[in-house]
């Protein structure tokens, strides 16, 4: 056993790369459920993403055009949820389950040109000053931008879900669909925005995926990444800066184990890989037991406004 | 501008005709798609929706319709009375796979005996196994509250985990040569889920999943629990009022799936499957809710859909084999079957309305 | 329709597909376990088959079916294979043990080749691929080539196959370098991109300056790109698009020569079950081009050890060899039986840590 040999600088480094699509789909997934809406569908948003952008990059040699382009993407592709849960008023598991679908097929048809191609490099950002800081400069301070936005959005979800008239309505809708409709406010129009943004953000995730961290195409490659920024929204018991912690323990428990197999460390692969998800049911307990329901009372029910 | 009214009670006649609406928007859009890539669209829908059952192979196709509806159809029976309730267990694919590993362990543990006690005792464990694996959703919502949509799918993932960890672990074949998986189940007699009619599909699972079909059916509309559940899922209000327990509700509902999920993951491992494997199980938990959707979470529904769903799969190889349509393609007609489903369902519960309000 | 139904069902009452010579075409099916495009082991497998379409052209049709889970699905895939008149068909993966042999009892007058696994038929061959001997010369170049004497290894599952692999390439590398020392990581997983890229982050962090792969995807092939002074190998394919640094050379699974070779036998009716385990010497076993980024006298090095390989000169697994916990295995001059090598679950002498399980 030789833990000297693991750098820690770096290991931090590695986490925020591995966590940041997770992050960027676990915190667009907060939002649709802050509204009332459980899209299970994340994994095939984020993985349509990763194609589109991609494919993009490639074509454009800009991965600036590839993360717009899968953002786009997916949050047109997430309208087809939208429709069919909120216009139609379809269920919404059911649905999530057939956006996955969808988009792991989808996907498949469109990469199919595009797998064994290298993309364009994301070019790191070092932030002046601050990235010649020691340690916590090549830690925090030199990464690409998207680590930065990704950061930059939970910020600025949580201002907007706090302080604003925006976040109070959104609030508003996914604790009482009813209420809300009373007050006046168009449920079903800002349920359409919030999983727009969702879908948004999990293509961003995606592409972030296959631009930054691995570096090419491939059919399936989310590989259930989906999924595990479902587990983090829950496990942050809806609250933003919990996201990031939580996608930050989700990515640093998977890269943590991996080195610590690299330093000759005999580790439990079984218990470390199902840990997270044993810490997600922990915390839902602690939540329900104290009594406030972290969830949004609406949370996957349908709203018919004319009752 | 159009809006929608809520009819009293759903339309018996929509009920029976939006399937085929949807199935046939499917074969149009679908179509187009097959078109556009370059593959003869009436050829690939006839493929998937004709040669399972009419075709030159049909006499084995049919029965791999069971095989793949049996599991289905069991797994969303379960679903659909905890559904009808309010109570979403959405983690059946985890009671799937714990169901087959304590029966397929309790049976290993008796290796290589050749009792008739064998098989129904891994029948036991099987379902002893997925109730268990329910129970701790239920357990937790009755004492805490707690969202069982939310525990259940995170103990999927612990469920595979499990499975990958046993495989190669605890329940590896010892004559296995190093290699990750089980004895075979089909090669030891007394732990073989037979065709119960060769060269039907007809297994154990398949039979009991038409026990279950009837089950539900009469439960739900003859018995008094069947009426509890139904009263808790429309108006929980008045169930409170007339005495029904919630929480009862909560661990016969949760119970009563996790059971039969993990029923049908002992069938599949004993039969179709033949062994414990880091991947045996094919998403089944999954695919299930859709179908109990897509069933209208009514029995007989269900074994429609099940059915449905066995012949997208099992159209969907033949499509791919004799077409060499791409794998993707079919996973993309999968989906919008079931999106064209969804979206002309809400013509049965609700009517549309052009104009003002009346 | 109901010309062709007849006719099916008069193929079904002579024992269904008709193979040997007489056939006018012979049809040959091919069940993959990933997709396609994966860029790596079922990639190989379908230019295999390509090759035999060019082969033998019009006397040939070829049909696979991609993305075919392990367990009953497979059996329904290979099923419909043999139903559809396939006369002779390969199944590409391990899992696919059992669902092959099954299948096999019900249609006698069907070839079936799998691969990689050890149970046999009448009409069932099995073939598989020595890749430790690709692992003894990247383990040579390896060990020449490190500067910080680690080297990186991503494992998939702890399977004879990859334990073999690892010392393989342990025992070349350590030959040259007494100081070298390798990181394992268990990846539990054939084929996850993310996982992988991660993974050869990982070592690369703890001082790996060479990353040798038992997984598909090119991912940790990106990863050490990015990194910048990290050399790789390609596995299953050459992965070419990644030379000359950091891939200076790779293991490339030829199948197609094995393909054409068994499709062959099946077109002249000289088709039976046989055992194949070849390697470099059949050219089962590709060495990719080794790339200008290793010096000219340890290619030669390199392409020397190959050739003796090849000529069966020398053995990768040569004794004296020990076991992890120091007790012999491999006495002076000894080589490994293939009983030993299709068995081996243990480390040799040097390499820390345990085979899990």
């Amino acid at each position: 056993m030789d833990l000297s040999s693991i750098n820690p600088v770096l290991l931090i480094a590695s986490i925020m790369l591995s966590a940041t699509p997770i992050l960027l789909a676990a915190i667009g997934e907060m939002v649709v459920e802050k509204s009332g809406v459980l899209n299970l569908g994340v994994e095939g948003m984020m993985i349509t993403g990763a194609v589109v952008g991609f494919a993009i990059a490639v074509n454009t040699g800009s991965p600036g055009l590839g993360f717009v382009a899968a953002a786009m993407a997916s949050a047109v592709l997430s309208l087809s949820f939208g429709i069919l849960t909120q216009v139609l008023l379809a269920n919404q598991v059911a649905t999530g389950l057939g956006l996955t679908l969808v988009g792991l097929g989808l996907s498949a048809l469109i990469g199919t040109p595009y797998v064994g191609l290298k993309s364009p490099s994301v070019p790191k950002v070092e932030i002046p000053l601050l990235s010649d800081i020691p340690v916590l400069g090549p830690m925090l301070f030199s990464h690409d931008l998207m680590v930065y936005f990704s950061l930059f959005l939970v910020a600025a979800v949580w201002a907007v879900l706090k302080f604003t008239r925006i976040g109070l309505i959104l609030r508003a809708v996914g604790e009482s669909h009813d209420a809300a409709h009373a007050l006046g406010y168009k449920v079903v129009r800002v349920r359409m925005a919030a999983i727009f943004f969702g879908g948004a953000c999990a293509g961003l995730g995606g592409a972030y995926l296959g631009l930054a961290r691995v570096l090419q195409w491939t059919e399936g490659m989310t590989a259930g990444a989906g999924w595990i920024a479902l587990a983090i929204v829950v496990f942050a018991s809806w609250r933003p800066w919990r996201v990031l912690i939580g996608a930050y323990l989700f990515g640093g428990v998977s890269v943590l184990q991996l080195n610590l197999q690299a330093a000759d460390v005999a580790v439990p692969v079984a218990l470390l890989s199902m840990s997270p998800y044993l810490i997600t049911i922990l915390v839902l307990i602690i939540i329900s037991a104290r009594g406030a329901h972290g969830a949004p009372a609406s949370l996957g029910r349908i709203f018919h406004a004319s009752g | 501008m159009i809006r929608l009214e809520r009819r009293p009670s759903p339309s018996a006649l929509w009920t029976a005709i939006t399937p085929l609406i949807a199935v046939l928007l499917t074969m149009l859009v679908g179509g187009t798609m097959f078109a556009v890539l370059g593959k003869p669209p009436v050829q690939a829908i006839a493929a998937i929706f004709w040669d399972p059952i009419f075709g030159d192979f049909a006499f084995y196709y049919r029965g791999q319709l069971l095989v793949k509806a049996g599991p289905l159809i069991l797994i969303a029976i379960g679903l659909s009375i905890g559904f009808r309730a309010g109570i979403w267990n959405i983690g059946a694919e985890g009671q799937y796979i714990m169901g087959a590993i304590c029966g397929a362990a309790a049976g290993l543990a008796m290796y290589p005996s050749e009792s008739v006690l064998i098989f129904p005792l891994m029948i036991l464990c099987g379902a002893l196994g997925g109730l268990a694996w329910a129970m701790v959703p239920a357990i937790l919502k009755v004492r805490f509250g707690t969202n069982e949509i939310l525990v259940s799918l995170m103990l999927v993932y612990v469920a595979e985990t499990i499975l990958a960890s046993v495989s190669s672990g605890l329940l590896r074949n010892p004559e296995g040569m190093g290699f990750p998986g089980s004895r075979n189940f089909q090669q030891w007699d007394a732990a073989h889920n037979t065709e119960l009619i060769a060269g039907t599909g007809m297994h154990w699972g398949v039979a009991a999943s038409f026990i279950a079909v009837i089950f539900a059916y009469v439960m739900l509309s003859r018995h008094i629990q069947g009426f509890n559940i139904r009263l808790a899922g429309a108006a929980p209000r008045a169930a409170a009022l007339a005495g029904v327990s919630w929480s009862r509700v909560i661990l016969l509902c949760l119970g009563f799936s996790g059971a039969l999920a993990g029923l049908a993951g002992l069938f599949e491992v004993t039969g179709p499957a033949g062994q414990i494997s880091i991947d045996f199980n094919s998403g089944y938990g999954f695919t299930a809710i859709i179908v109990a959707f897509l069933g209208r979470l009514n029995p007989f529904g269900i074994v429609l859909a099940g059915l449905l769903m066995a012949l997208t799969y099992v159209g969907g190889e033949i499509a791919q084999l004799n077409l060499q349509l791409p794998g993707a393609a079919i996973q993309l007609f999968q989906g919008m079957l079931l999106f064209f489903l969804l979206a002309t369902d809400v013509f049965t519960n609700y009517r549309f309305r052009v104009g003002g309000a009346a | 329709m109901l010309r062709r139904t007849l006719l099916t069902s008069a193929a079904l009452a002579v024992g269904l597909a008709v193979s040997g010579a007489g056939a006018e075409t012979v049809k040959a099916g091919f069940i993959y376990v990933g997709p396609v495009g994966d860029g790596g082991w079922t990639y190989e497998h379908d230019q295999g088959r390509l090759a035999v379409e060019e082969a033998f052209g019009d006397n040939v049709e070829t049909v696979y079916q991609e993305n075919v889970p392990e367990g009953a699905d497979a059996v329904r895939a290979i099923t419909q294979m043999a139903l559809q008149g396939a006369d002779i068909i390969f199944t590409t993966s391990f899992g696919y043990m059992d669902p092959t042999v099954q299948v096999a009892s019900k249609f006698p007058n069907v070839a079936f080749e799998h691969a990689t696994g050890y149970k046999r038929a009448d009409n069932v061959s099995t073939y598989s691929a020595r890749f430790y001997e690709g692992r003894a010369i990247q383990g040579h170049i390896a060990g020449k080539m490190t500067k910080t004497n680690k080297i990186g290894y991503i494992a998939s599952f702890p399977i004879p196959e990859v334990v073999r692999g690892i010392n393989s390439a342990y025992l070349h590398a350590k030959a040259v370098n007494p100081d070298v020392e390798f990181s394992i990581i268990w990846a539990y997983t054939w084929f996850d991109p993310a996982k992988e890229a991660d993974a050869a982050r990982a070592l690369i962090e703890n001082g790996a300056d060479v990353i040798l792969q038992h997984t598909d995807s090119t991912a940790p092939q990106a990863a050490a790109q990015e990194a910048g002074g990290v050399i790789t190998f390609g596995q299953a394919s050459d992965m070419g698009d990644y030379a000359p640094m950091p891939r200076v050379s790779s293991i490339i699974d030829n199948w197609g020569p094995y393909y054409v070779q068994q499709v062959g036998r099946v077109i002249d009716g000289t088709w039976e079950s046989v055992d194949t385990w070849d390697g470099i010497s059949t050219g089962m076993v590709g060495i990719g081009e080794i790339s200008d980024a290793v010096p000219a006298d340890l290619k030669a090095e390199a392409l020397g050890m190959k050739d003796a390989i090849a000529a069966g000169d020398y053995h990768p697994f040569t004794g004296p060899i020990y076991r992890q916990d120091g007790s012999l295995w491999l006495a002076e001059g000894e080589t490994a039986s293939d009983g030993d090598l299709l068995g081996m679950s243990f480390y040799v002498q040097g390499l820390t840590g345990d085979v899990p399980n």
